[in-house]
């Protein structure tokens, strides 16, 4: 059985890949995507916790996480859909319309 | 090494590569297809941890729904051309990684301390654990209250999505 430690380092790399995406990708949509693996990576976190500890509030948290990660995915892409609509674009340099 | 220390270090190497792929492609749909990929290699990690149900859900919610939607939404776009794609990449960039360096050294030096270093044993109940009777249960029990919570989240995200997807009127 690989250690609980192996588990967490595995998740706290993805987390960060997810958080690089974030920051250095210009595509709304890759920066979306960025944001499913940051949850999907500490998902991850979770299970791993729950299982070792042997307590299912973890993975009762995990099912949690997808529900409201389904929510935002769907309102999420609506948002993409209507900013491309109004702009021709979803590179985000180019979306500052709240830029002081 | 175990079988299942290989198993887990398959695993762990699908998902890391996967997931600096998906970063790094230019493509959209490239980029989902490595997430689906990574999304795979991670309910497989989970049935490693016996977490049977979540692992079911993360390929019918995640692989399955969500990254469907991504896939729908990029066809719709239809960014293809490069030059809408391209991206420059200036010192922020290298500002950037140095940054998410430093946060990871900072996690690798948490998981070092805490209690978690030196666990190597699965919980003696974590087998019954993941099953759907199990957690069930506890489902409709402990957590109730937040579990009907998120049938209204869930209501007011399909109107938020229809109204913000919805066309202008004329006016």
């Amino acid at each position: 059985m690989a250690p609980l430690n192996f588990y967490l380092l595995l998740s706290a790399f993805m987390f960060c890949v997810g958080v690089l995406g974030v920051v250095v990708r210009r595509n709304a949509i890759i920066v979306f995507m960025c944001i499913e693996l940051m949850l999907n990576s500490v998902n991850l976190t979770l299970v791993a916790l729950s299982a070792f500890i042997g307590d299912p509030t973890g993975q009762m948290l995990v099912f949690f996480v997808m529900v409201v990660a389904a929510a935002e995915a769907a309102v999420g892409l609506t948002i993409i859909i209507a900013l491309f609509r109004n702009k021709q674009t979803i590179n985000i340099d180019e979306i500052n319309l709240l830029k002081w | 090494m175990t079988f299942a220390l290989a198993v887990f270090f398959l695993l762990a190497a699908v998902s890391v590569v996967s997931a600096v792929l998906m970063v790094v492609q230019r493509n959209p749909v490239n980029s989902a297809l490595y997430l689906i990929l990574n999304f795979f290699s991670l309910a497989a990690l989970y049935l490693t941890l016996q977490a049977q149900f979540i692992a079911i859900v993360q390929v019918l919610v995640y692989a399955g729904a969500i990254m469907v939607l991504f896939v729908f939404v990029i066809m719709l776009l239809n960014l293809g051309d490069d030059k809408k794609l391209s991206e420059h990449l200036g010192p922020k960039t290298y500002i950037a990684v140095a940054l998410v360096v430093g946060l990871f050294a900072e996690l690798v030096y948490i998981f070092s301390q805490s209690r978690a270093d030196g666990v190597t044993e699965l919980a003696p109940n974590a087998g019954q654990m993941g099953t759907v009777e199990f957690l069930g249960q506890v489902l409709y029990t402990k957590f109730l209250f937040p579990f009907e919570m998120t049938s209204f989240l869930l209501l007011t995200a399909i109107i938020g999505a229809v109204v913000l997807a919805k066309k202008k009127l004329q006016q």
